[in-house]
């Protein structure tokens, strides 16, 4: 392949995203339209029931005043309630009042007529009865009667979200391979390569002359995409219950913190020494300096494969791949630590007759302990995101592993599941360390 | 008792880009114990550098320092420092950051608790020596650096602008506080200030250094330093000589800063 080729190829998928960014627009409207609409219905119920004054709630510019915009509480709620209705609706939820789902899939019997001409200008109609039966069940094909004429009457039954071809011409007197076509479906012409609606479902007739019935599918998401939310629910009771392949969903959640705490203390371990031997000495800062803004922008799973074939799959490869991840992140935090002092605290301690030991404990660590904590919370994440990355390529218990296990099923409800636990586990990690540092470095920003 | 001698002391250093400073040239001063000294000058004159030399954080390049001769060759707990903010620890106490020099010297706390509270007393701060510093309000933490600074019991105190960046009110009380620290410890004091006031009420010898080279340019022995001291300092400024002296002063260290300017245009 050259260069043009490429040029071409990339102009082209350029415009395929161009087009999918049109099409999503009118959503992505609606979507705001809902935003402000539920803003001014807001406004409208907390004027009424009249919240008090409060010095904010007093200051007439706010547009532009960062001081004033604060996360709004009930926008938050509504945001989260509203993805879980659209959720449901688009599932078909048993959780939602059924008003609130969007049209699904046609389920259950329905019928239509075919009218065939013999090739030699005789007619007959016959009609078909079909069954649309849900995913699981086992539907036979309705009885029917053969019905007069030379068209008998046909049955056939469907999977939703599925269709079929129907061979009208099997049980009929006259054959397609005897000149006999379909030139009427349900009373209106068709020709071939054209389709019919037929109320419940789309009829064509193929090039060869066979019926494709196209039950109608609604606009809900078939399970296999999205699973309702329920079934995600009983999907994490399940697997909390019996686990997944045979490994518990502890297991799976503690295989992943445990490579994550490990690489992390490691990586914390000998980056912070690293970090102050480089904020503290103009040899070792040259000496890693290199190094250290080499490695930074390597995206850890970029390190993947090598550490792969290098440590293998087991757990010494993960342990070395998030120890990479933190290290650096690591050095470099406490490195910017050790430069923060302001030296006026280092004359300080020296007048006050500290020695270089004594400095470094009472005056340095501390001083670099707000940084570390920010280095920790960027390092905990960026590990976190690396384990389960690590896990989906290989890896025999962990959470990654796990969702990449029940994709390979179409396990769809498991695989969502684990993206919220991953989520959730993620978050419980950032507000735990933001919680210590809280405790911890209470003089954070006030020096 | 510790004298301080400063021995013709000169500082030149070269620039990244070639060249070279002459940050101060010649410099001759003996300062007494107990002395009250201020030292006031134009921006460049190298008073923060003088001041750095004698807390040994930065080395002359000729000439020597002495206090109680012995020379100086680096920073040392006989020689405290006070400097404009940010130099307090925000991870100790209001109590810890004024124990600070007694702990590191391995001072058991129940030896130095007395005199820690006694000084915590003394700058008025002993109903909060248990908060935080940075609860503090700016005075306040330099009531705590003044502490913290004492309870190491120097024989020279070096403030770098201490009270430079208090508003009007508080600076004024807190000038009040070191006339009064000064009288009651009778510590060596070398303050460095930008403000002519603070100079003539915080010392009892001023000295005017010019810039480029920096040097002595002239030398006060003034009166309104011993009469501040428990008085009120408004009425200090009411001395017949204290105005005279002020405009005197200022005119001197305007005429300084006015050739520094016309020196700049006329080079760029």
């Amino acid at each position: 392949m050259n260069d043009s080729n490429v040029f071409a190829d990339l102009a082209a998928e350029t415009l395929n995203i161009v087009i999918s960014i049109g099409s999503i627009l009118p959503y992505l409207a609606g979507f705001i339209a809902i935003i402000i609409a539920s803003q001014t219905i807001w406004h409208r119920v907390r004027k009424s029931v009249d919240a008090g004054d409060s010095f904010n709630s007093l200051k007439t510019v706010t547009f532009g005043d960062e001081s004033t915009v604060v996360s709004n509480k009930s926008a938050s709620v509504l945001s989260v309630l509203l993805i879980f209705v659209l959720w449901g609706a688009f599932t078909g939820s048993q959780l939602l009042p059924g008003f609130l789902h969007v049209p699904g899939p046609f389920l259950g019997d329905g019928q239509f007529t075919y009218t065939a001409d013999d090739g030699a200008g005789q007619v007959d109609t016959a009609s078909v009865n079909v069954v649309v039966f849900a995913a699981g069940e086992k539907a036979g094909k309705p009885k029917i009667e053969a019905g007069d004429g030379f068209a008998a009457n046909d049955a056939i039954a469907i999977q939703v979200y599925r269709s079929k071809l129907l061979l009208w011409d099997k049980n009929d007197d006259h054959k397609r391979k005897t000149g006999a076509s379909i030139v009427k479906v349900d009373g209106q012409a068709i020709s071939k390569g054209n389709a019919v609606d037929v109320g419940f479902a789309r009829v064509a007739l193929t090039d060869k002359g066979t019926l494709n019935i196209v039950p109608h599918k609604g606009v809900q998401m078939e399970s296999i995409y999205l699973p309702s939310p329920e079934k995600v629910w009983n999907s994490l009771v399940n697997i909390s219950k019996d686990g997944y392949q045979n490994v518990t969903l502890g297991e799976h959640l503690g295989f992943s913190l445990w490579r994550v705490v490990m690489g992390f203390l490691i990586g914390a371990l000998v980056g912070i020494p690293l970090g102050y031997a480089m904020g503290l000495s103009n040899w070792f800062r040259g000496w890693f300096d290199p190094v250290v803004e080499f490695m930074r922008p390597v995206p850890p799973l970029a390190l993947i494969p090598l550490v792969i074939i290098w440590a293998g799959i087991g757990e010494e490869g993960k342990v070395v791949l998030l120890f990479l991840a933190a290290l650096w992140i690591m050095a470099i935090a406490a490195r910017s630590g050790v430069s923060g002092v302001r030296i006026t605290k280092i004359h300080a301690a020296y007048s006050l007759g500290a020695s270089k030991t004594q400095i470094l404990r009472h005056v340095i660590i501390p001083n670099s302990l707000p940084e570390i904590f920010t280095g920790a919370r960027v390092a905990m994440g960026v590990c976190w995101g690396t384990v389960v990355a690590a896990e989906l390529v290989a890896a025999e218990k962990g959470i990654g592993k796990m969702i990449v296990a029940a994709s390979k099923f179409q396990n769809t409800d498991i695989v969502i599941m684990g993206i919220i636990l991953i989520g959730l586990i993620g978050f419980a990690i950032d507000v735990g360390i933001r919680l210590l540092e809280k405790y911890l470095v209470p003089w954070k920003g006030k020096g | 008792m510790a004298d301080l001698h400063i021995d013709n002391v000169s500082m030149r250093f070269d620039l990244p880009g070639g060249g070279s400073v002459q940050a101060l040239k010649n410099i001759n001063l003996d300062i007494k114990s107990g002395q009250l000294l201020s030292v006031l000058g134009p921006s460049g004159c190298g008073k923060t550098t003088l001041l750095n030399i004698v807390a040994g954080f930065l080395a002359q390049t000729e000439g020597d320092i002495r206090l109680e001769g012995d020379v100086i060759s680096g920073p040392g707990p006989e020689r405290g420092m006070v400097f404009q903010q940010g130099a307090l620890f925000e991870w100790m106490s209001v109590r810890k950051n004024v124990s600070f020099g007694p702990d590191m010297k391995g001072v058991p706390s129940a030896k130095s608790k007395p005199e820690v509270d006694r000084l915590l007393e003394l700058v008025g701060l002993q109903e909060f020596k248990d908060k935080a510093v940075y609860e503090l309000s700016g005075g306040m933490q330099q009531r705590v650096a003044l502490a913290r600074c004492l309870a190491n019991d120097p024989d020279v105190i070096l403030m770098d602008e201490p009270l430079g960046a208090l508003d009007a009110l508080t600076r004024e009380k807190m000038q009040s506080l070191v006339l009064d620290l000064w009288k009651e410890t009778g510590k060596t004091i070398i303050l460095i200030t930008h403000s002519v006031e603070e100079a003539l009420l915080l010392g009892e010898r001023l000295l005017v250094m010019a810039p480029r080279p920096g040097r002595v340019h002239k030398e006060y022995y003034l009166p309104f330093a011993e009469l501040g001291v428990g008085a009120d300092l408004r009425e200090v400024k009411k001395h017949p000589d204290y105005n005279s002296t002020r405009e005197e002063i200022l005119s001197m260290i305007w005429e300084m800063e006015e050739e520094i300017m016309g020196r700049t245009e006329g080079e760029g």
